[in-house]
């Protein structure tokens, strides 16, 4: 069974190969082979879970629940497998554009601690353990967000540093009290615990410090003003890897503890969810309209676009929560893809500013469709993902009688078609404009567009194979809404 | 700090802080004590050094960066995974290894001490790190 | 000694958010050590402490409803470790942006929101 601690074990190997290797030629390659590797166990390790539903790995042999175990379930597994795909082509896309600049010679053996931390908490079954992978992932982001000590990047670095540490704070607040109150942090032992208490009312407090330390890090309503301050000082590379994985953790946290074992008190909770994630999508979903720098107006709609997956969780229906899943897969392929092509038309035109930019769709027709698929995408024009995430989403509002969610789920898709559009308009339509002088022999390299052509055909064949893929997040879904089946796989011993 | 008296000193105390790590580090398994503390410890005599001396002396004076103190330490915890993954036990299962010296008795020695030893150059390595990047001056 | 921890965390946690809200960004990094102990001492507190009994099985006792909860404190150990590290890197980010711009002011902190 070792093989579910190999998303783990890969990253921890490479970072020791890349420390002692010096060289950043090498160093490229090694980390293009390497999330290779990642990604090929991902999927192998998805056709594990489909084959047998819930692995688990009980680490040194304790079992559980006084060891750490490693659990992998639908959910767990789609995530690794998504974040998998995005490390792979990030990692490929990194080749020129870290380029070899000594200062960022050092890149990857943070990018790969990074990639240990989020696969360490797609996999791991227990809350503690949760919060260290959570720790090697902060520390590690922000390492690369201050690569290269710009000053902007310095003041990001510090905005981005300060929320994220106060909400690890939050968060082993809230599990000390847990542990006070329940002797356990494997979650599948909480789950059985808390799912037969009648007083578990008083988990609220717990709870709340989860939401709000899960909430900074998803960047949902109140708390996701480090995001837009921050996201778009970093190289553009190291932004796309955030988009597309970071604030997804935190959402998936908040699907797995809010679905696994704070089920009492549902009423408050939805509720809460879903206020906040209207909140969240409509506020993220204005502030990009009024931006004009590329990368803000993405880094704004990650944030609009975390209120449709919190949205999925709020309505709490096995449809929904299918959606939602759905939502964030597409929602990670897409958004990196947008983020890495920004990064190509930067790179064509010297800058983020929509207004210094133009005349890319006569220059660059191929630009302009690969820029096109990932935006229609998250906007949600059929027949690409993003429709289909969102149709699922607000058919289960509707189902579910949630009619004020699901009309501000629909407006905001047209918010995000605006500001696609606008993107679209600003960067590709309109002409150059006159006063900036453009250099149209840029040659772009093959590793920084290929990535983007396979984010794109990912995307669309989440849309043309929506039927098949919407089964799996069913699955997913099913295992999410009936825990037992966690928890018997997890404690099979007691 | 330019001090004789620190600079002679340094010499003898980095023998007894050292001593001082390792024996933090040996009776770790079932003490208190263990790799972290020990690590901490032994960075503590460069600390002190560095005091005596500037830090820019001991940076030459190491010879050895301080990333591969962390190389190295995060290789021995990697190593220490491998005899549960070559038996096929769980992962991170301690495997143990009898050795009778007639000197000291039985000593049992096993991939806990390993992974130890790795968190104690780990941790030196870091807090070197940390201690050069924070008293370099531009 | 319970009353006595609860009310050092209590103190903790006040002088931390006193410490957050300061303009000045190391006073922030300082309210910040201040929260982070605090919530050691919270998880370390919220299991129950046993005066005079370690974590530690001995030979001669090895009855464990005599001795204290070791995770508490194995949770307590990881979270000091990390919060070292988290705090130090802290500190070099610091020194960092002090010598690219020399302010120490939070309220100059304005050029990458709007």
């Amino acid at each position: 069974m070792i093989e579910i601690a190999l998303p783990i074990l890969i990253p921890f190997t490479l970072i020791i190969i890349l420390i002692f290797i010096r060289s950043s030629v090498y160093a490229k390659w090694i980390g293009i082979a390497g999330s290779t590797v990642l990604f090929v166990v991902a999927v192998y390790l998805f056709f594990q879970v489909r084959k047998q539903d819930v692995l688990v790995l009980q680490m040194g042999g304790w079992e559980a629940p006084f060891g750490i175990s490693l659990v992998l379930d639908y959910l767990s597994s789609l995530m690794l497998l998504t974040s998998g795909f995005l490390v792979f082509s990030i990692s490929i896309f990194a080749y020129h554009f870290i380029g070899n600049k000594p200062k960022f010679s050092r890149f990857f053996i943070f990018f790969f601690a990074l990639v240990m931390g989020v696969n360490g908490s797609f996999i791991t079954g227990d809350v503690f353990n949760f919060y260290v992978w959570l720790e090697v992932m902060m520390l590690s982001s922000f390492v690369l967000i201050t690569m290269g000590s710009k000053k902007e990047q310095l003041e990001g670095g510090i905005k981005y540093m300060s929320l994220n540490l106060i909400a690890s704070l939050f968060f082993l607040a809230g599990l000390g009290l847990l542990y006070g109150k329940t002797g356990t942090l494997n979650m599948a032992h909480l789950a059985q615990i808390l799912n037969n208490d009648q007083q578990s009312i008083l988990m609220n407090t717990s709870a709340m410090l989860f939401f709000i330390a899960l909430g900074i890090k998803a960047a949902i309503f109140p708390l996701f003003f480090w995001l837009p301050a921050s996201y778009h000082t970093a190289n553009i590379t190291v932004t796309s890897l955030f988009a597309g994985i970071l604030t997804k953790v935190g959402v998936y946290a908040l699907i797995r503890f809010f679905t696994l074992f704070f089920v009492q008190d549902a009423y408050f909770w939805h509720n809460l969810l879903l206020i906040s994630a209207g909140f969240t999508m409509v506020i993220g979903g204005m502030a990009a309209s009024i931006q004009y720098d590329t990368r803000r107006i993405l880094s704004y709609h990650i944030i609009s676009q975390i209120g449709y997956m919190i949205m999925g969780l709020g309505i709490y229906t096995p449809l929904a929560l299918a959606g939602a899943i759905f939502f964030i897969i597409h929602n990670m392929i897409a958004k990196t893809n947008t983020f890495l092509v920004a990064g190509i038309v930067s790179k064509l035109r010297g800058t983020f500013y929509l207004k210094d930019i133009g005349g890319l769709l006569k220059e660059r027709p191929f630009i302009a469709v690969l820029f096109i698929i990932p935006a229609f995408a998250l906007a949600g024009i059929p027949p690409l993902s993003g429709f289909f995430a969102k149709f699922i989403l607000i058919k289960a509002g509707i189902e579910d009688r949630h009619y004020v969610i699901t009309i501000i789920a629909v407006l905001t898709a047209l918010l995000t078609l605006y500001s696609m559009i606008k993107i679209w308009n600003e960067a590709f339509l309109k002409k150059q404009p006159e006063k900036s002088i453009v250099d149209t022999d840029v040659k772009l390299r093959f590793a920084e567009v290929f990535p983007s052509v396979i984010l794109a055909l990912a995307s669309i064949l989440l849309g043309v194979l929506a039927a098949p893929f919407f089964d799996l997040t069913q699955e997913a879904a099913r295992q999410l809404m009936d825990p037992d089946l966690y928890i018997k796989a997890v404690l099979s011993n007691m | 700090m330019n001090s004789i008296i620190l600079q002679i000193a340094s010499k003898y105390l980095r023998i007894i802080f050292l001593l001082f790590a390792f024996i933090a580090l040996f009776r770790g398994h079932n003490q208190p004590g263990g790799g972290f503390i020990g690590g901490l410890l032994a960075a503590l005599y460069i600390v002190y050094d560095s005091l005596a001396f500037t830090s820019d002396q001991i940076k030459q004076q190491l010879k050895v960066r301080p990333e591969s103190y962390m190389g190295v330490g995060l290789l021995c915890v990697l190593l220490s995974f491998l005899p549960s993954i070559v038996t096929g036990a769980p992962l991170m299962q301690g495997a143990w290894l009898s050795v009778d010296s007639s000197v000291f008795g039985e000593i049992k020695l096993g991939t806990p001490l390993l992974f130890d030893l790795g968190v104690f150059i780990a941790v030196m390595g870091v807090t070197l790190m940390f201690l050069f990047t924070l008293s370099t001056k531009k | 000694m319970e009353i006595l921890l609860s009310a050092l965390t209590g103190l903790l946690y006040a002088g931390g958010v006193y410490l957050i809200l300061r303009r000045s960004i190391l006073k922030f990094i300082i309210g910040i050590i201040f929260l982070s102990n605090a919530t050691n001492l919270l998880v370390f507190l919220s299991a129950g402490i046993i005066h005079g009994k370690p974590a530690f099985i001995n030979e001669h006792e090895p009855d464990p409803n005599l001795l204290a909860d070791p995770l508490p404190q194995a949770l307590v150990l990881t979270a000091i470790v990390i919060g070292f590290g988290i705090v130090i890197f802290t500190l070099a980010l610091k020194a960092k942006f002090f010598s690219a711009t020399s302010t120490d002011d939070s309220d100059e902190l304005i050029n990458t929101d709007q």
